[in-house]
């Protein structure tokens, strides 16, 4: 009696594990003719990556973090994936702080940050480092723009000075026709909706570089200073940028903030927001490398880390001042996948950087990429 | 390992056991098991004392009454009052909600469904544990909170005098309430699976004594399958407690967090301390992650208490011998 | 339930005065048309609102007139009647709505492809790609969970209901209660802290199942002990009293009649970690490739598959998120499925489902 209950359960037991092996036999990682070359972007990368000084060298590599440059380093891994079968890169996201713990732990070959490294952060990852004789560097990689989303049915072309957003995000202006708002915007009929806000809920460098532009910008409205939890009272928060945008989307009156791709993908409009000299300048790629290109390098010994410069607007009024830039960290020398991570970030900051703008980025500023570039090339 | 069970050799029980190797080998392995799970929770513990000291001592604020949480600014400061707050009333409108309804789940499967149904209906609702917690969490803010707006603004309106089931923001949707709501149903197929079961091994004697003795239904519920199943019921409902004041990512997606003490359930707001680990933990850094790791040991020693609390209630309210 | 109100019919005696099943129908379709009336003219809307309305309602209407009627217990009998059954509807809302909107949104990308391809070189705008990678690694890792805390949970169990005495019992299964309560995403921290940055056994599938083990047992001991506690004393000393050893009464009698039940429980705390997603994000480290050894490397799950998935901004990516949610939730049906069937076979082959 209980034999026989014992081989039932023992049957149970090893054709589960049959089936599983069995299953286990028939995927494939083979995604090319299923992918191809339908979206422009692939066709992009495909096509330049071939004359994009890729050397192919092969293994896996292993980083983590910002899940702000996932999409971006997800296009790049395809496109050097296809170009080399050799090579794996696993980038699994996992948020900025996430990014630095398995750099400093040595599980990581390069970790993404929203931020540079801290004077706090800098000695442990130095530390990883000087086991290699090298030490750990800042490398900007992706930029781009942070969006200012909001659903307000007729009126399209809004125009939102910083001390205006800063009222808006701080809970002050509660109806669209305010008239801060109406001064921004002379001649469009706004409607008396209320606002809704949306932030983020969860802790990121989106909401870091948003703060931090209206601390820099409108600085007698905004008292709460930068801060990567947003800050601003009575907001509703949202869990990723992806449900900041759907929010926005389905609340008649709501406005949020979010990376320019999600944007687009929502069918959002964008506001065109106000620099400290109160110009209107919209989120463009163009505008927001404009914006970064006025950036100065604050890093030294190879460390690339960047200083935004909100104050002087330039002449023209083109650059968009609410940007994001993620930096990538990697040890200057003693790299265990040394040929695989620097041919890998070779391409990123050289000519991965013509996709960034299909998939939402903006690429790096001319003279930027040439420091990341020249950085990359004695990586060892 | 042998001080530990002060257990029976000498004690004159109404049968005495036979002992043989096999016997005293068994014996050994569940006592060996238990020492596993203490070890296991003993290893948790201290982990989260190591981590959270270093962080604490660097809180420059009062870490019970401060409203905020930005333990990597300098200087650091962050408190646990808004999140141990919103854990409890979180969890405590999930078991309010739940309860009710999981043993009106298993009174309906163990005592008035047909016979041929009881099973398969009962299986229904264990297959709401079959959805992951992250759909729960998109469900709740896709579906429910859109189709509970009407009925929300609707109490929001005629009952804000009560003060608890009013909103501050004169908006509802991401509150307490929906959080609350999203976890009862979470909850609930654990809490009707174990009372079903409870309702389903009393004794038929017993029911049928007092049907036999005229009583409705309900009485012979009320007089001779509730008491018996008390007990049970009590730690089905702790199970279900524990698991909402833990349940993170569904929780992370519904609420819009914020660190304000929000009194009024309707109103979007307020925070769990599960949830705030899951939304700041990404980037968290040095005094960040030890701070969260703070807060979940203040989550562990919640847990502790309500047990205890628990405990104390069941064997107040529990005649002794009247269960199993 | 048409049944059960015969049924109480026929309880309630000869001479007693009785509510018609068509004075309740009456009451019921009086009650609608007034809250349609009311819904029509005052501020409440809404379908969900319309149903809560009328179901409450009804409640107080019946119970009024069987009152008068019928006298109170009758009366009580009855409100406890609507207010199960009422219960089990209320219950059973959730679930449908789930269902339907995960299939709705899940049906998009159902084909075979997602079954039999992993993510490997999908852009992160590109159609196509899969969830083979991440159901292989779900059934692995959930497959080592069990394999780990059921036995380790049922030992416990057994302990609590047959072994301890005193004291130490008590602690026991009062820090087991404690450990209901570790957030998911604290046990994964610990994993994490333990297995990766101190053993530095790097992140793997098997890391995962660790974590998920801390959360399963908890789940297993309460809800098996539950059920070996209900299993009749006499059914032991019956054991005992015909010279069978203790070990041998618990494995022959008292485990095979608490069996259903024990299923039951674990099946409940298998559903439940499969679905877990934050002690993942910090032990899996999920990628795009399959990897078929669950403890050597980084490996994906479907919880974590779902969470990249869904916060992506590219309506391929959304529709895949919730094809996988569908994906993982006919898994943990089939399993369910599976078990019940099990315990069938195996209760039939003993001859007595219940005690």
């Amino acid at each position: 009696m209980t034999l026989s209950r014992g081989r039932t359960a023992l049957g149970a037991l090893g054709l589960a594990a049959a089936g599983l092996l069995a299953i286990s036999a028939c995927g494939s990682d083979n995604n090319t003719t299923s992918s191809g070359s339908s979206t422009p972007a692939a066709g992009g990368s495909s096509s330049s990556s071939s004359a994009s000084g890729i050397t192919c060298a092969s293994g896996t590599l292993t980083a983590s973090g910002s899940t702000a440059q996932q999409n971006a380093i997800d296009a790049w891994t395809k496109a050097y994936q296809t170009a080399c079968s050799g090579a794996t890169i696993n980038y699994p996201g996992g948020g900025s702080g996430q990014g630095y713990k398995d750099f400093v732990a040595g599980t990581d070959d390069f970790a993404g940050s929203d931020y540079a490294l801290s004077a706090t952060q800098k000695p442990a990852a130095d530390k990883r480092c000087s086991a290699g004789g090298g030490t750990a560097v800042d490398l900007p990689m992706t930029p781009g723009a942070i969006a200012i989303g909001y659903n307000l049915p007729g009126v399209t072309g809004l125009k939102l000075s910083a001390n205006t957003l800063a009222q808006i995000f701080s809970g002050k202006i509660k109806k669209w026709n305010d008239p801060a708002i109406a001064a921004d915007n002379a001649g469009v009929t706004l409607p008396s909706t209320t606002i809704t806000t949306f932030s983020r809920s969860d802790t990121s460098g989106t909401s870091f570089n948003f703060s931090n532009y209206l601390a820099n910008d409108a600085p007698s409205d905004w008292s709460y200073g930068a801060n990567k939890q947003f800050p601003g009272p009575g907001t509703q928060g949202e869990k990723g940028s992806a449900l900041v945008a759907s929010s926005v989307k389905s609340t008649t009156g709501g406005i949020g903030y979010f990376e320019l791709s999600y944007a687009t993908t929502d069918g959002l409009s964008t506001a065109s927001i106000g620099d400290s000299a109160g110009n209107f300048i919209a989120p463009t790629a163009a505008a927001t490398t404009a914006f970064l290109s006025k950036a100065t390098v604050v890093g030294t010994g190879g460390d690339l880390a960047l200083k935004f410069d909100y104050s002087a607007a330039d002449a023209s009024a083109t650059s968009y001042p609410n940007t994001l830039v993620t930096y990538e960290f990697v040890c200057t020398a003693g790299n265990k996948n040394a040929g695989l991570l620097k041919d890998f970030l070779t391409y990123t900051s050289g000519a991965g950087q013509s996709i960034l703008t299909a998939n939402g980025y903006v690429p790096l500023p001319t003279a930027i990429q040439t420091q990341v570039q020249t950085e990359v090339a004695t990586i060892s | 390992m042998t001080s530990t069970a002060p257990a029976a050799p000498g004690r004159s029980r109404l049968l005495q056991e036979r002992r043989t190797v096999p016997d005293r080998g068994f014996r050994v392995l569940v006592i060996a098991a238990a020492y596993v799970v203490l070890a296991i929770l003993a290893g948790i513990a201290i982990f989260l004392v190591l981590k959270a000291v270093p962080a604490l001592h660097k809180d420059t604020a009062n870490f019970f009454t401060t409203f905020a949480w930005n333990p990597d600014n300098t200087p650091a400061q962050f408190g646990i009052g808004v999140l141990a707050y919103g854990t409890l009333v979180t969890a405590l409108l999930a078991l309010v909600i739940a309860i009710p309804v999981a043993l009106g789940v298993a009174l309906f499967i163990a005592y008035y469904a047909p016979r041929a149904l009881a099973q398969p209906l009962g299986y229904l609702v264990d297959l709401l544990a079959a959805v992951p917690s992250i759909v729960y969490g998109f469900w709740g803010l896709l579906f429910l909170r859109p189709y509970s707006a009407g009925l929300q603004t609707w109490v929001a309106r005629y009952f804000s005098w009560t003060h608890v089931l009013g909103t501050s923001t004169g908006t509802v949707g991401q509150s307490f309430f929906l959080a609350g709501t999203v976890l009862a149903v979470m909850i609930l197929p654990i809490v009707a699976a174990i009372s079903r079961e409870i309702f389903l091994q009393v004794p038929q004697t017993q029911r049928e004594a007092a049907l036999a003795l005229g009583a409705t239904k309900w009485e012979m519920i009320k007089w001779s399958a509730l008491p018996y199943a008390r007990s049970g019921i009590a730690s089905a409902a702790v199970l279900g407690f524990g698991r909402a004041l833990g349940e993170t990512i569904a929780v992370a997606i519904v609420l819009s967090t914020n660190y304000e003490l929000v009194s009024k359930l309707l109103s979007p707001g307020g925070n769990t301390i599960a949830a705030n680990i899951a939304l700041t933990y990404s980037d968290a850094g040095q005094v960040g992650t030890g701070a969260l790791i703070a807060s979940g040991l203040v989550l562990f020693v919640i847990t502790l208490v309500v047990n205890l609390v628990a405990r104390a209630i069941a064997r107040q309210s529990t005649p002794a011998g009247s269960v199993v | 339930m048409t049944a059960a109100t015969l049924d109480q019919g026929t309880q309630a005696g000869l001479s007693t005065r009785r509510l018609s099943r068509w004075t309740l129908l009456g009451v019921l379709v009086a009650d609608v048309l007034v809250s349609l009336g009311l819904f029509a003219v005052t501020p409440l809307q809404g379908r969900a609102d319309f149903g809560v309305f009328v179901l409450l309602v009804y409640l107080a209407l019946q119970t009024m007139l069987s009152i008068s009627v019928e006298g109170r217990r009758k009366a009580v009998d009855r409100f406890v009647l609507a207010v199960v059954v009422g219960s089990f509807v209320v219950a059973l809302l959730p679930l449908a709505s789930i269902l339907v909107y995960t299939s709705v949104h899940g049906a998009k990308r159902f084909d075979t492809t997602f079954f039999t391809h992993s993510m490997r070189n999908v852009g992160p705008n590109d159609p196509g790609g899969g969830a083979y990678h991440a159901i292989i690694g779900t059934l692995e890792q959930l497959a080592l969970t069990t394999v780990i805390a059921v036995p380790l949970g049922l030992l416990v169990a057994i302990y609590l209901t047959e072994y301890a005495r005193g004291r130490f019992g008590r602690f026991v299964s009062f820090f087991v209660d404690v450990m209901t309560g570790i957030p998911s995403i604290v046990a994964g921290l610990f994993i994490y802290a333990l297995w990766i940055q101190t053993l530095k056994l790097g992140y793997s599938g098997f890391a995962g199942s660790l974590a998920l083990v801390v959360i399963m047992l908890p789940t297993v001991i309460r809800s098996s002990e539950e059920m070996l506690k209900l299993v009749p004393p006499s059914l032991r000393e019956a054991g005992l009293a015909l010279g069978m050893t203790k070990s041998k009464v618990v494995l022959r009698i008292v485990m095979p009649t608490a069996l259903p039940g024990i299923v039951t429980g674990v099946m409940l705390a298998m559903s439940r970690v499969a679905g877990e997603t934050a002690p993942l994000l910090l032990t899996l480290f999920g990628i795009d490739q399959i990897v078929n050894d669950p403890f050597h490397g980084p490996q994906e799950a479907l919880p974590l598959f779902i969470f990249n998935e869904i916060s992506r901004p590219s309506p391929e990516a959304y529709d895949r998120a919730w094809t996988a949610a569908l994906t993982l939730i006919i898994i943990v049906m089939v399993f369910n499925l599976l078990a019940r069937l099990f315990v069938r076979f195996a209760s039939r082959n003993r001859g007595s489902a219940r005690a």
